[in-house]
């Protein structure tokens, strides 16, 4: 099978058999890894991995994000995105750069302040909602700068991960 | 046959949640004691509920109507019959009125009388009691000041650079460092405005700043017959945004000067001791103090509770903290002298958080999906958490605490490396990578500590854990790549799956939450 992944903001191409010694091949900015690994499913979510000898645990869950899932490997954390290159549409994951942003709720939380209204131009790192959670309270920033569209929550609103905060086009 | 001991009381109430309050009913089921838990809309399902003997629902998620609600948790105590209540820490633990209430009502308070509450609650006049007590304060402002020419006045005499602090102040709050007598005008403003914002009380007063001090800190046990005495220092300097995030004992400092140490923790023993007697000080207790670089230890302010921290003292001296507690509460004795507490081997503790190294340290509330946590040799977890509970996001994000004892520091911090790699924590993000980037830093390894220490450490590293083995990137493609494809394992569900598709069964997940 064949897929590409996204990890840190990295894309790999994996290529693999399924057996029970599994073959793969990752190819990843240029380096190019070839191995058989025993790979055993201990449980929903979590695998031993054998690879050269070594013994791995890793564990898979959702991620921050729908579209990707969350996998530790020992104690390291990785975010990882999993796609079909079938589906695959070369530099679709380059909307920070241009066109519609969506400022998302990394966490659950209550909304206390906005700091912009719509029809705001907004600079790179600009704060624009500052939600409270867990005592804290968080200023969510602008990944890039832009003209604020929408702002779909008010002070005091209960937001849920993943919940659209503010949209800058 | 024998007839089994009265307990010490018949029903204690725990007005606290997470971590704490499971310690303190542990420590009550230790005593036989039958526990009472409280509990908001949102900790209905906490770990502390359900291991109570009874729990009583005390209001909405938003702590100023529950757990800060005196009436609602004095009103759970009668309903329940309890005749003691432990406030555990935060909360309502250090509010002198929440003592005067459980005095009128009835209740024993576990914990110190409300008139030395009071007394070490408002900081300049804990100064004051401290240093009439003969306790060395930092050089400064004896009360609020009147504005901001007195400030400059006190900070001539002084010597800059000083901190102006808020009066009613903690956590930060209302804190400004004035480095020449140009900038104090402006940080007296400011300093003010913000103590007002944050304690509804303007009032500053100003301290010389110690650059780059140890916070250590003394804990003390006294009865309510008069006998007093101390276990020794913890240190707790390394803290982001004023936060305490790993505590030891004994401090680096100290052991490091094998006579002068142990000289320099009886005096700051007795120091700490001196101020808690002026206070009219009973029950357990923590004296704070500044260290500078030459040894000099300054009057910080007094705790008038548990500390989080607390387990450290009890790993290297062997004493229960809590169960003194409840037995001091109850009117005995503490049958403990001086010369019985001994210190053995080191402790340390991490803070565990649902906070995201990663992401500035964002909190990350939510279901955990799955959990285990450490164990072995000298570990000892506190711990408020089990797989399957939402976090809720209306509390701080303490989680656990995971505590190594062995008997010297490398040791200690090597178990603790250990113990941090077995912990597994799935669903939420916790800070876990970040304590072990610290342990594993050099200047942490040597004991060299200050207050300063993580804002450094964090400026110097950007949090990030000691780098991560390519080979480990290379399993994660391939088990994210096998666990995207693989048909859902035949345990997870009663029937085959209709298609590979991951999102799906992600998504009945999140339906499920």
């Amino acid at each position: 099978m064949k897929r590409i992944l996204e990890i840190n903001g990295r894309s790999i191409d994996l290529e693999w058999t399924n057996s029970d010694s599994i073959a793969f091949r990752h190819h990843s900015a240029g380096t190019v890894t070839e191995g058989q690994a025993s790979v055993l499913r201990l449980d929903d979510g979590v695998y031993s991995v054998l690879w050269n000898g070594r013994s791995y645990e890793a564990r898979v869950s959702p991620g921050s994000a729908p579209s990707l899932l969350a996998v530790q490997v020992h104690s390291a954390h990785f975010e990882v995105a999993v796609r079909d290159p079938r589906e695959y549409v070369p530099g679709g994951g380059d909307a920070l750069a241009h066109g519609h942003f969506e400022l998302k709720a990394p966490m659950p939380g209550k909304v206390i302040r906005l700091l912009v209204q719509v029809g705001d131009h907004v600079q790179q790192g600009q704060g624009l909602v500052v939600v409270e959670a867990m005592k804290m309270q968080n200023e969510m920033r602008a990944p890039r700068a832009g003209v604020v569209t929408a702002i779909p929550v008010q002070p005091g609103d209960a937001v849920g991960a993943g919940q659209v905060l503010a949209v800058i086009d | 046959m024998e007839s089994t001991p009265r307990p010490l009381f018949r029903k204690v109430l725990v007005a606290n949640r997470g971590e704490i309050a499971v310690r303190i009913i542990r420590a009550l089921r230790d005593l036989a004691i039958p526990s009472v838990a409280v509990f908001s809309d949102v900790d209905r399902a906490s770990l502390h509920v359900r291991l109570a003997d009874e729990a009583v629902h005390i209001g909405p998620a938003p702590s100023s109507q529950s757990y800060l609600n005196v009436a609602a948790v004095l009103d759970a105590a009668r309903r329940s019959g309890a005749e003691a209540i432990h406030p555990g820490y935060g909360f309502l633990s250090e509010n002198a009125d929440f003592v005067d209430a459980c005095d009128a009502a009835g209740l024993v308070f576990i914990g110190p009388p409300a008139v030395a509450v009071r007394a070490m609650g408002e900081k300049t006049q804990a100064r004051r009691v401290a240093r009439q007590a003969g306790a060395p304060v930092v050089p400064g402002s004896d009360g609020p000041l009147e504005s901001a020419a007195e400030a400059a006045r006190v900070a001539a005499s002084i010597g800059y650079p000083v901190m102006l602090k808020a009066a009613a102040g903690g956590g930060g709050k209302g804190m400004r460092r004035v480095d020449s007598p140009a900038g104090i005008d402006a940080a007296f403003r400011d300093a003010s405005s913000e103590a007002e914002r944050s304690f509804s009380s303007g009032a500053v007063y100003v301290e010389k700043l110690i650059v780059n001090p140890r916070h250590i800190e003394i804990q003390i046990l006294g009865d309510r017959h008069g006998h007093m005495i101390h276990l020794g220092e913890r240190e707790c300097s390394l803290q982001r945004r004023h936060q305490k995030v790993i505590e030891e004992s004994p401090s680096p400092l100290l052991a490091s000067l094998p006579d002068a140490g142990a000289e320099m923790r009886a005096a700051m023993g007795e120091a700490a001791i001196a101020a808690a007697r002026a206070a009219g000080y009973s029950n357990a207790g923590t004296v704070e103090f500044l260290v500078d670089n030459h040894g000099n230890f300054y009057f910080l302010e007094m705790n008038t509770r548990l500390q989080v921290e607390h387990p450290v003292t009890e790993l290297v001296t062997g004493v229960d903290l809590v169960a003194w507690q409840l037995r001091i509460a109850a009117g005995q004795p503490l049958t403990l002298a001086q010369h019985d507490i001994a210190w053995r081997g080191w402790a340390i503790e991490c803070r565990v958080c649902a906070e995201d190294p990663d992401q500035n340290f964002l909190p990350s509330p939510g279901l955990i999906r799955r959990l285990e946590q450490p164990a072995g040799p000298g570990i000892r977890v506190d711990s408020g958490i089990y797989a399957g509970w939402n976090v809720p996001m209306d509390y701080d994000p303490l989680l656990a605490k995971l505590i190594a004892w062995a008997p010297d520091r490398n040791l200690a911090v090597d178990r603790l490396l250990r113990a941090l790699g077995e912990y597994r924590i799935q669903g939420i993000r916790a800070n876990l990578g970040f304590f072990r980037g610290v342990l594993a830093d050099k200047a942490f390894r040597r004991g060299d500590l200050h207050t300063g220490f993580i804002g450094e450490y964090l400026d110097r590293t950007g949090g990030r854990e000691v780098p991560v083995p390519p080979d480990y990137e290379v399993v994660a493609a391939l088990v994210a790549a096998i666990a995207a494809t693989a048909a859902p394992h035949p345990a997870d569900s009663g029937h085959p799956p209709a298609s590979a598709n991951p999102w799906r069964s992600q998504g009945r997940n999140q339906l499920l939450r």
